[in-house]
C-alpha cells in the first residue's frame, strides 16, 4: 500500500517539477519527512548527499528515497512516478511543439517559471541545511563552496571530494 | 568537461561542423548505449554530456535543433534529460526508441544508486560515514546556493521577477505551503505578468 501511495505522491509532484528533481527537494522533504514521516531528517539529508556523490541524472535522489521508504518496489515506483507522466505527455506533444514554440503564452510560461525555479532551489538548500542541523564548520564549508564555485570553473566533483574528506575527518 | 555556464558560446560554433551529417539513423542498440554513456558520465546533472553526445560525437542533431528541443524539455516539468531522451528516441525509432532511450539513460545510474543504498544500509551508522555524508551535504548545499545565485544573475528583468523568487522562498521554505499550489499561484502571477509584458512589447 505504501508503494502505491509513494507512486501517487511522486506522480503528482512530477507535474510541478519545473527545474527538475533539484527544485522538488523542499516538497519531497515536506511530503516524505513532515507529512508521512516515512524518513527522518538525518536520513533525508544523507540520501541527498549520496545522490550528489553518485553519477547520473539528479532524479536519482527520488530512487534513493523510494528505496528507503519501501525497498526495491519503492525505488522502482518512485523513479517511474517521477519520469513516466511527463515522458508520456512529451511523447504525445512533441509533434505539435513546432506549432507553439515561440508563441506568446509559451514564452510567458518560460519567463514566469524561471524566478519560481530559483526560489525552489534556494529553498531546497535552506531546508537541507536546516534538516542536517549544520554547525558553524558546515556553514563555513557551504560558504567556501559557494564562493569557489562562483569564482572558478572547477568541476563540482572536486568540491564533493573535498567535502567528503573534510567530513570524514570530522571537520565539517 | 564544460560547465553549463560557458557551454553556450562554444555551442554556437558547432552547426557549421555537424549540420550536414546528422541524417544517420541510430538503431535501438545505439540509442540504448549512447544514452547509457550519458547517464553514467555526469555528476550533478548530465545535460552537458547529453549535448556533447548528441551534437558533437554522434551528430544525431545539429546545435540549433538541440536548443529547440531543450527549450521544450525545460519548459515542461519533469527531469529534463529524461524528457530529452524520450524525444530523441521517438524521433529515430518511434515508440520503441522512446522507451529504450530513457531506460538506457536511467538503468545504469539506477543500479548504482541501489548499490549505494545497500552500502548505506550496511555502514550508514558508522561515525566516519556520517561525517562524510555531512561534508558532502554541506558541499551540495553550497552548490545549490551557487546555482540559485547564477540563475538569478541570468534572470531578465530582475526588478520585476525577483520578487516572485522571494515569495516562492517564503511560501516554500518558511510557510511550508504545498508546492503544487505555490507553483499554480506563482505561474498565474509571474507567467501572467510576463504575458502582459510580452504584449506591451517591453520584453522580447
Amino acid at each position: 500500500m505504501i508503494v502505491l501511495q509513494l507512486f501517487l505522491e511522486f506522480g503528482l509532484l512530477s507535474f510541478v517539477a519545473f527545474g527538475g528533481a533539484t527544485a522538488l527537494l523542499p516538497e519531497m522533504h515536506r511530503v516524505v519527512v513532515e507529512h508521512h514521516h516515512w524518513l527522518d531528517d538525518t536520513t533525508f539529508t544523507h540520501l541527498y548527499a549520496i545522490a550528489q556523490a553518485a553519477p547520473g541524472p539528479n532524479v536519482l535522489v527520488v530512487t534513493l528515497i523510494g528505496w528507503k521508504v519501501a525497498g526495491l518496489a519503492g525505488a522502482i515506483a518512485a523513479t517511474l512516478a517521477m519520469c513516466l507522466p511527463m515522458s508520456v505527455l512529451i511523447y504525445l506533444l512533441i509533434d505539435r511543439w513546432q506549432g507553439f514554440a515561440g508563441c506568446r503564452w509559451q514564452k510567458a510560461v518560460s519567463l514566469g517559471v524561471a524566478p519560481l525555479a530559483i526560489g525552489l532551489i534556494f529553498s531546497g538548500a535552506t531546508l537541507i541545511a536546516q534538516a542536517a542541523q549544520f554547525g558553524w564548520a558546515s556553514w563555513g564549508l557551504v560558504a567556501a563552496t559557494v564562493l569557489a564555485n562562483l569564482r572558478s570553473k572547477l568541476h563540482p566533483l572536486w568540491f564533493i571530494v573535498v567535502g567528503a574528506i573534510l567530513g570524514g575527518l570530522a571537520l565539517a | 568537461m564544460r560547465s553549463r555556464r560557458n557551454s553556450g558560446s562554444t555551442f554556437e560554433l558547432l552547426p557549421v561542423l555537424t549540420a550536414s551529417d546528422h541524417e544517420s539513423r541510430p538503431d535501438l542498440r545505439a540509442l540504448f548505449f549512447a544514452f547509457s554513456s550519458v547517464g553514467l558520465s555526469g555528476f550533478g546533472g548530465v545535460l552537458p554530456f547529453a549535448r556533447r553526445m548528441l551534437v558533437e560525437e554522434r551528430c544525431w542533431m545539429d546545435a540549433e535543433e538541440f536548443n529547440t528541443l531543450l527549450g521544450l524539455c525545460q519548459f515542461l516539468p519533469g527531469p529534463n534529460v529524461v524528457n530529452l531522451a524520450v524525444v530523441v528516441g521517438k524521433r529515430y525509432r518511434g515508440l520503441p526508441g522512446a522507451i529504450v532511450a530513457p531506460v538506457g539513460l536511467l538503468l545504469g545510474p539506477f543500479l548504482i544508486a541501489l548499490l549505494l543504498a545497500l552500502l548505506y544500509d550496511a555502514f550508514g551508522r558508522q561515525p566516519v560515514v556520517q561525517g562524510v555524508l555531512r561534508g558532502v551535504a554541506a558541499v551540495g548545499v553550497g552548490l545549490l546556493f551557487a546555482m540559485a545565485w547564477r540563475m538569478a544573475s541570468a534572470l531578465r528583468d530582475k526588478a520585476v521577477f525577483l520578487p516572485f523568487t522571494a515569495l516562492t522562498v517564503l511560501a516554500i521554505a518558511f510557510w511550508r505551503w504545498p508546492m503544487p499550489w505555490v507553483m499554480l499561484l506563482g505561474l498565474l502571477g509571474a507567467g501572467g505578468l510576463a504575458y502582459w509584458r510580452l504584449g506591451s512589447n517591453s520584453v522580447r
